[in-house]
């Protein structure tokens, strides 16, 4: 089971603790009534699904219950870094492939 | 005699209490610290099974948990019936009740056995090539006969009364594996202060030690330093010593799950004590020191009981003082086999000859075997075996050519060599990597925390095993490398050689890889033949290493057969991943307490004890239980139903809706809020008014409904169906916390707080107003569609007034604590008035007559609020809301759509079944064009006849259309209608 650091409640907890919610840093665009079909689906449909550093929401859903964002490496299943919802993509510097 | 094989002055049990045991019913005596095969094997006893495929007689292979052969059935009591129990893990006890599995009549004598004499039929891929045609036949035939005549013990027929533990631990340290590695590791991690946890498979400590006679450590015999090394850990503060507790699984982030048995070995465990605890022991570092595993020799005939790995019998006669036989036979590849036999011949046991398939052997061992007499035959091969239910000789012949010989033999031992047990690092996610010079695969860069020291990690030298060990346990978090363990004078034996696959390529024979799965060598290179280039496909194609022992002892084999066939070095044909578990773990360890009534939550609303006194039945919705109906004296569900949803309409009734979701949106913001999570506009509702909203999600499909009420300006009391509740908070944090964070608004599920009692009927108000406070109940001062707060029964209550059933209707919202009390007054207004009491039903089939959907039941994640005539919940001047866009999409807005409506059988008496199927003409032939399904479906006891609602393409456009439901007894044919089957105007609910 992984440990997962809660940006929010600053503590490593069990993932037992957390939902996972999908791909991070989609923002919904402002004005959605103007929206194409094709940027539509690049927004609700397309995720980029990567081999290795992966940028994606969690929630900690049995404690703080807040949303927050992590770079996990889909390869090696460990996290990078987590961070608050808003925060830009942080530079992983070495640590992301 | 009793236990005639064991020796006396050999081993350790010594002058342990004998134990009485059965097997298959006969009497047998074993001594206290025996397993059962050592118990068997003092008895002379080695046929223990017949064979998963071929039935053929099958014996004790091995002295451990690798055992391929000897699983047996464990009988404790009527309910106590493990199967498949490894002979060689199990402990006797006093009263032990063993029985061997998959033989028919008696083992001796087994009509499976003929699956022998057929096994060309059986050969490589018979799953995949004999049984294709008639397609038939595979369910009548085919499989019930496979499923009879294959297949290993029988499954408990009883719920398992035993109670299982679940604990989880944190560590500085795990170390999986006490023989001399893991002890070390231990002592040496425990000297730097280090929280630890050691555990052992087995009921003792020491490992390879047991057998290992020529092992010497701080001066002593390697067996004595063990157990004082364990004595010194075990009365340690910082270290947990579990024996009997299988590593079986390695997880994320160093979390290991170990098994340990508490009471299998017990003749009489205390009721109270839990059979098995799971431990879940997340770990700063991990030690695995969990040893190599001997492999047998491939050859024809090798299955025979009587044939066994060599430090199998080593570990019998040194530890157990149990002598495989009198009259030992050797076969071998490998240094240790020799070590055996030199140990059976100096306590007396004769040796039949050493047989050995490397040419131009030479070391102190083989002096030492020509010094003792022993025959020795280099460069030979066994070429087949005899003996019925035990091996009674073997046929030798000089791999070089030449004429074989016949040699008599009570039991045949053979090694051809140690396989690290990887098995724990590799589900690490440790990559391995291929040692050519000695064909291992041995552990490469760790993806964890971890050290392989010892025999898993590739040491064949104890004094390498020992420093390893030492180094590994120091590296403790927190330990600054600084050293303290001293283990000195380190000494011990040394194995070399080894080979895979087989020496001999005979033609026609069984010479076994795989014991429990009866795959032989001929198998795989038939697998190879007929096309398989991967060991993937190779073990699926053949099953080799599939079985429960998941190949320990044969995968290298299989793989080196299969790698040999197509040219191709070892690590070209890969290696299958190891998965947990290492060895079976029980199902209840793994569920613990997690069963019966402790298995989910039960949730109850505050009025469910009155409904269980009034005798109604319950439904289970989600985790809820719901009254379903009120049946009186004499009456089935249809009758108690028809006259619930009469009463509703002709007078009233009482139902209790306090399981639906409500949350509690608050906020300046919280219309704004509103707003965007909801199809409808909000910003201009009255306070005190209701509304029913329709949420959706981004690509707009329905994900929610239910009635909202605005409290206050900056206060919503939404519901929520009740399924719905948590994801429908969990879907509006969502857009809060991360779409649209500058909205002053908070969100507070309710659902628990508030019982809710729904007074729906002509006389709901009359029923209502004696117990209310501080309400003008009147329709001009309360309309439908309103929520009023004041009090009822002197409670603080939320007074809505809105309709499930299209009727006048209210809903009382107060206190969840006060619920029953308040429920029992309005249930004593009500009587007075004809009212009764609904249940779920009941509600549905109301609320179907009026035409009113249920998420999840008229919808399934790909309905549109245009599909379900929901078009006018949608705000035709909002800017945005989640969904807006989506219900755009180009399929979205297509003809053709599946569109709810109404459906009435021409027979009105015959209810449809739910998710029957439609179509437009009966006749057509198969596979028919259908045009939807049936989503609820009543007997409407008000209408006087059969309700139904439906999903159907293009349905709105279809009213009056006749369409068929094609059902086995016939298609019944229906007129597509409204979706309102009473009340069209809708009047009733006004007043």
């Amino acid at each position: 089971m992984l440990l997962i650091h809660c940006p929010y409640c600053q503590e490593d907890r069990p993932e037992l603790e957390f939902r996972h919610a999908g791909e991070a840093h989609i923002a919904r665009p402002a004005d959605m009534a103007a929206l194409s079909d094709e940027d539509f689906e690049r927004f609700f449909f397309i995720r980029s699904n990567p081999k290795g550093v992966v940028f994606e929401r969690w929630r900690h859903m049995h404690g703080c219950a807040r949303f927050f964002n992590a770079a996990r490496d889909t390869v090696s299943d460990r996290f990078l870094k987590t961070y608050k919802a808003g925060e830009p993509k942080p530079d992983l510097g070495g640590e992301g492939r | 005699m009793q236990q005639p094989f064991r020796l006396a002055d050999v081993g350790r049990l010594g002058a342990a209490a004998p134990v009485n045991f059965t097997f298959d019913g006969k009497p047998f005596t074993g001594l206290t610290g025996d397993t059962l095969a050592s118990a068997l094997l003092a008895n002379g006893v080695h046929l223990v099974g017949r064979s998963f495929k071929y039935h053929r007689p099958r014996g004790i292979v091995s002295a451990g948990a690798e055992e391929p052969n000897a699983l047996v059935g464990i009988h404790r009591d009527a309910a106590r019936k493990t199967p498949n129990v490894r002979a060689t893990v199990q402990e006797v006890h006093a009263g032990l009740e063993a029985v061997s599995q998959n033989r028919w009549p008696s083992l001796a004598f087994d009509v499976g056995a003929l699956n022998d004499a057929a096994s060309p039929f059986f050969s490589a891929g018979f799953y995949y090539k004999t049984f294709m045609w008639p397609k038939a036949a595979w369910e009548r035939l085919y499989e019930p006969f496979i499923r009879r005549a294959a297949g290993l013990g029988v499954a408990p027929d009883q719920p398992d009364p035993d109670v299982y533990a679940n604990r989880f631990a944190h560590c500085d340290v795990l170390v999986i594996g006490a023989g001399a590695a893991g002890l070390a590791a231990a002592l040496a991690a425990a000297d730097t202060g280090a929280r630890v946890i050691l555990a052992d498979e087995q009921a003792e400590t020491g490992g390879a030690l047991r057998f290992e006679t020529g092992a010497a450590i701080d001066g002593r015999p390697g067996w004595d330093w063990a157990k004082a090394v364990t004595a010194d850990l075990a009365a340690r503060d910082n270290v947990r010593l579990l024996t009997r507790t299988t590593g079986f699984g390695y997880y994320a982030q160093n979390i290991v799950g170990l098994v340990e048995r508490l009471t299998d070995h017990l003749a009489k465990p205390a009721p109270e004590q839990p059979r098995e605890r799971l431990w879940q022991v997340r770990a700063k570092r991990v030690v695995l020191a969990t040893g190599a595993i001997e492999r047998h020799m491939v050859f024809a005939g090798n299955d025979r009981p009587g044939i066994m790995l060599a430090s199998a019998a080593r570990t019998y006669l040194n530890h157990f003082g149990v002598a495989v036989g009198r009259n030992v036979a050797v076969y071998t590849a490998d240094d240790s086999a020799w070590l055996a036999a030199l140990d059976l011949k100096r306590a007396g046991v004769g040796i039949a000859a050493i047989v050995d398939a490397r040419s131009e052997i030479r070391g102190a061992h083989v002096e030492e075997a020509r010094r003792l007499g022993i025959e020795c035959l280099e460069g030979h091969a066994v070429t087949a075996t005899a003996g019925r239910l035990r091996v009674s000789s073997i046929q030798v012949r000089p791999l070089a050519g030449g004429a074989g010989r016949v040699i008599p033999c009570d039991a045949l031992i053979t090694s051809s060599g140690w396989t690290p047990a990887v098995h724990l690092f590799s589900q690490s996610r440790g990559k391995l990597a291929f040692e050519a010079e000695t064909q291992r695969f041995l552990p490469g860069t760790s993806a964890q925390d971890v050290d392989c020291v010892g025999a898993c990690g590739g040491s064949i030298d104890l004094a390498q095993t020992i420093e390893q060990a030492l180094e590994a346990g120091t590296r403790a978090d927190g330990a600054q490398g600084r050293r303290a363990t001293i283990v000195k004078d380190v000494r011990g034996e040394v194995w070399s050689g080894g080979m895979l696959g087989t020496a001999e390529t005979g033609t026609g024979v069984k010479a076994f890889v795989d014991f429990q799965n009866d795959v032989t060598a001929k198998d795989i290179r038939q697998a190879v033949r007929e096309g398989m280039r991967s060991i993937e496909h190779v073990k699926r194609f053949t099953t080799t290493g599939m079985a429960t022992d998941q190949g320990k002892t044969s995968n290298m084999h299989g793989l080196a057969i299969a790698a040999e066939m197509l040219g191709k070095p070892i690590p070209e044909v890969g290696l299958t991943t190891f998965r947990a578990p290492y060895t079976p773990v029980t199902f209840g360890a793994l569920a613990g307490h997690s069963r019966g009534a402790l298995f989910e939550p039960v949730r109850r609303t505050p009025i469910h004890s009155w409904a269980q006194e009034k005798g109604a039945a319950f439904e289970d919705v989600g985790q809820w239980k719901r009254a379903w109906y009120f049946p009186e004296a004499g009456e089935d569900m249809h009758a108690a139903v028809a006259r619930e949803c009469r009463t509703v309409r002709e007078s009233a009734g009482i139902f209790d809706a306090s399981t639906l979701g409500k949350i509690e949106v608050v906020g300046p913001d919280a219309a704004r809020f509103m707003e965007l999570m909801y199809t409808n506009p909000w910003a201009k509702l009255g306070v005190g008014r209701c509304r029913y909203g329709v949420m959706l999600r981004e690509d707009g499909f329905i994900y929610d409904d239910g009635v909202v009420g605005r409290i206050a300006e900056d206060r919503f009391h939404v519901t929520t169906t009740t399924g719905g509740a948590p994801r429908v908070l969990n879907h509006m944090e969502d857009y809060l916390q991360t779409e649209f964070p500058d909205l002053r608004v908070f969100l507070t599920s309710t659902s628990e707080q508030w019982a809710v009692i729904a007074v729906q009927g002509p006389r709901s108000r009359d029923i209502i107003a004696p117990l209310v406070d501080g309400i003008d109940l009147s329709d001009a001062a309360m309309p439908h569609m309103s929520v009023r707060e004041g009090t009822v029964c002197g409670v603080p209550a939320r007074l809505f007034r809105m309709s499930f059933t299209g009727e006048r209707g209210f809903e009382i919202n107060v206190p969840a604590d006060y619920g029953r009390t308040v429920w029992e007054a309005v249930w004593a207004e009500g009587e007075k008035r004809g009212a009764c009491a609904y249940g779920t039903e009941t509600m549905h089939v109301l609320r179907a007559e009026k035409g009113f959907i249920i998420v999840g039941q008229e919808t399934d994640g790909t309905v549109t609020p245009q599909d379900a005539g929901l078009i006018w919940a949608i705000g035709k001047n909002k800017a945005d809301f989640v969904g807006m866009r989506g219900l755009r999409r180009a399929d979205l807005v297509a003809p053709g759509r599946k569109q709810l409506v109404g459906l009435r059988t021409k027979d009105p008496n015959t209810v449809l079944d739910e998710g029957a199927q439609i179509v437009a003409d009966p006749h057509q032939a198969v596979p028919m064009t259908m045009l939807g399904h049936v989503t609820s479906s009543y007997w409407s006891e008000n209408c006087g006849h059969s309700i139904a609602l439906a999903l159907v393409a293009g349905g709105h456009d279809r009213m009056g259309e006749t369409l068929y439901v094609p059902m086995p007894g016939g298609a019944i044919a229906v007129e597509v209608a409204s979706t309102v089957f009473f009340d069209e105007k809708g009047e009733r609910a006004n007043g």
